[in-house]
């Protein structure tokens, strides 16, 4: 069996457990999902199948490569693609439907996407520095400070935490535990938040 | 947005009575101790509701031995029994915040002629 779906993240809400607890969880909106090609390692070094995301809105028009990868396995094209490790010895033949049912309540998933985009941002909201005092004089506001020491080590050390692109970024959360599956809506309720913004995609892998 | 609506609509309990800010309510709540289940319950002012559909909470303030006491719950909650409205109160507010820096006399609060 493949071991992940793609899904869009539907946006967050909280459910009652039998103690009667509020767990948050997100719900996502995870398949079906269609096998389009079986990577071996043969012929690819490696064992995965890539999936795509099959939505309600199907593609528009896709341009030539991608038209050629999904007439090549038979498929409709779709928007979002991506890899999925499989469960070894398991077979997935391009067409086969990847749904929801593969996963099980209190199952442990990896979940990524791309983060909310925050544009380019100083290091107080992009690292978390304190900056200096507002008032009295202090003239050292959200600044980053010094950077590193002079003649000795005369350069700034790769991976000093500067200004710069916040978010839009690849952003994996791991472990994250399954609360709920519905299948018969496709939804997945995953504990806690998952990266990205509503309607934007996420790729979600079963731990094993 | 709807899907979220949908799916949380199961757990949306209908048998709450109407209760709003200046009410006073006896919330009845389900306690697990090990094994044994009993319910306790907890009489005051509603002070607010805050939120919307599953996550809606309201807060209830009572004096405990000249102590105030506040306790917010989850509205839909399963562990709450039961909720009895005591008594129906006239207020002009939705929260009632500003109670908690009045004493006896002053913090009392008119009843009103609306029926439950």
């Amino acid at each position: 069996m493949v071991k992940g779906i793609l899904g869009k993240k539907i946006g967050m809400t909280q459910i009652f457990d039998e103690d009667g607890r509020v767990i948050p969880v997100t719900v996502v909106q995870a398949g079906p999902c269609v096998v389009v090609q079986r990577k071996t390692s043969e012929s690819d070094g490696y064992e995965a199948a890539q999936i795509g995301l099959v939505e309600s809105r199907p593609m528009r028009k896709a341009n030539r490569p991608r038209s050629g990868h999904f007439a090549k396995a038979g498929i409709p094209p779709t928007r979002y693609l991506a890899e999925v490790p499989l469960e070894a010895g398991d077979e997935a033949a391009p067409g086969d439907a990847v749904l929801v049912e593969i996963f099980q309540e209190n199952d442990t998933v990896h979940v990524n996407g791309i983060s909310k985009g925050r544009g380019f941002q100083g290091v107080i909201k992009r690292h978390g520095f304190g900056g200096g005092r507002a008032t009295h004089g202090s003239m050292f506001h959200r600044a980053p400070g010094s950077i590193g020491q002079a003649a000795y080590p005369a350069k700034v050390f790769a991976g000093q935490k500067m200004p710069g692109q916040m978010g839009n970024k690849r952003v994996t959360v791991k472990n994250v535990r399954v609360v709920k599956v519905d299948p018969e809506r496709n939804l997945l309720f995953l504990k806690g938040g998952v990266p990205g913004a509503r309607n934007s995609y996420v790729r979600i892998v079963k731990v094993s | 947005m709807d899907i979220l609506r949908e799916v949380t609509q199961q757990q949306l309990r209908t048998d709450i009575p109407d209760f709003r800010p200046g009410d006073n309510v006896k919330v009845y709540v389900r306690l697990k101790e090990g094994s044994k289940e009993r319910i306790q319950a907890f009489e005051g002012l509603v002070i607010g509701r805050k939120h919307g559909g599953i996550a809606e909470t309201f807060t209830v303030r009572k004096i405990s031995s000249g102590i105030g006491v506040e306790r917010t719950f989850p509205l839909h909650s399963p562990s709450i029994a039961k909720i009895e409205v005591t008594r129906r109160g006239r207020v002009r507010r939705a929260k009632l915040y500003y109670i908690r820096d009045l004493r006896g006399k002053a913090a009392r609060i008119r009843e009103a002629a609306r029926k439950s």
